[in-house]
């Protein structure tokens, strides 16, 4: 009996709403009217993280304010701003953190440099395993 | 091949290991702070939202006294547990200018009704521009902003009632 209660009480609970009521933004699911214009901003909306989903880039998200992001992006790449000047807009109000393709700094440069240093050791261990193979078998 | 060249892969899972456990224990604060702190308001002018309350323009931050700017919607959970923070720190003289995210007036009328008015200005901000303008990941969010029109401090997230203290203190050095 407890337990039906419970149930119903579960299933007549409102959803905690967490998105606002108004319509999403012009130019959030709209895409623009130039094609050239579009793949650039599409390109960069891409390497945008939506910062209330982090995980997710804008492009991937229905989060309002990954539209509204979206709607931004489109409206100055429609005003003739390059993806390279919103980014960095972008970069001066949350960081690094919001792009997808992090610029070469003192942080990131492991990232850079592991893959040559860990091929360099690849190739010392393998020098070092041939030449004593060659030994063996002389 | 030296002998002790074996151990070194047991010592790089050990690192490994030992940076993921700190990981789960502590895991690393994944908040998204703004990177505009220390940097002067973005010009921007919103209009008023809710009759009877003017909308917020930046111009007017320089004019030499420091307030807070509230980032806030009606649809916003944490705002209402946030209200009655806001509310003291009103009733101790600090000015709050709202902006109010993706919201309508009448929402924005019965959510004042309801949770009390702190703020001084309400700017309607429908699409976040604003929002985004000052690096802020979502509501509620609060700035503190200098008499010179700078940012010298974020607070993400609700204020909770321990916090008003520091927050007013923040208020008063940023004078």
């Amino acid at each position: 009996m407890r337990r039906a209660a419970l149930l119903a009480l579960l299933l007549c609970a409102a959803p905690a709403a967490a998105d606002s009521g108004l319509p999403p933004a012009a130019l959030a699911y709209t895409q623009l009217p130039d094609a050239a214009q579009e793949a650039k901003a599409k390109a960069l909306m891409e390497t945008v993280r939506c910062v209330v989903c982090q995980g997710q880039s804008i492009a991937d998200s229905d989060a309002d304010m990954a539209g509204d992001m979206r709607a931004m992006i489109r409206q100055r790449i429609a005003a003739g701003e390059t993806p390279a000047q919103i980014r960095k807009w972008l970069i001066a109000r949350y960081g690094d953190y919001i792009t997808y393709d992090p610029p070469l700094s003192a942080v990131t440069l492991p990232l850079w440099l592991a893959p040559l240093v860990l091929l360099g050791l690849g190739a010392w261990i393998a020098r070092a395993s041939f030449r004593r193979r060659r030994r063996t078998n002389e | 091949m030296r002998r002790w060249l074996l151990w070194l892969p047991l010592l790089a899972l050990l690192v490994v290991l030992g940076f993921a456990a700190r990981e789960l224990m502590k895991p690393a604060d994944r908040t998204v702070y703004s990177a505009m702190v220390g940097q002067p308001v973005p010009d921007f002018a919103l209009p008023p939202l809710v009759p009877g309350k003017p909308g917020v323009a930046a111009a007017e931050f320089r004019a030499g006294q420091p307030r807070l700017i509230n980032i806030f919607a009606s649809w916003c959970i944490p705002c209402i547990a946030e209200a009655p923070q806001l509310m003291r720190l009103k009733e101790m003289g600090v000015p709050i200018e709202g902006i109010a995210i993706r919201d309508t007036p009448s929402a924005v009328t019965a959510f004042l009704a309801r949770n009390g008015d702190p703020y001084r200005a309400i700017g309607d901000d429908k699409v976040s521009r604003v929002q985004l303008s000052l690096g802020s990941s979502g509501v509620p969010e609060t700035f503190i902003i200098d008499g010179q029109g700078k940012i010298v401090k974020q607070h993400v997230g609700d204020i909770r009632a321990d916090e008003v203290d520091a927050i007013y203190q923040a208020w008063r050095a940023a004078r």
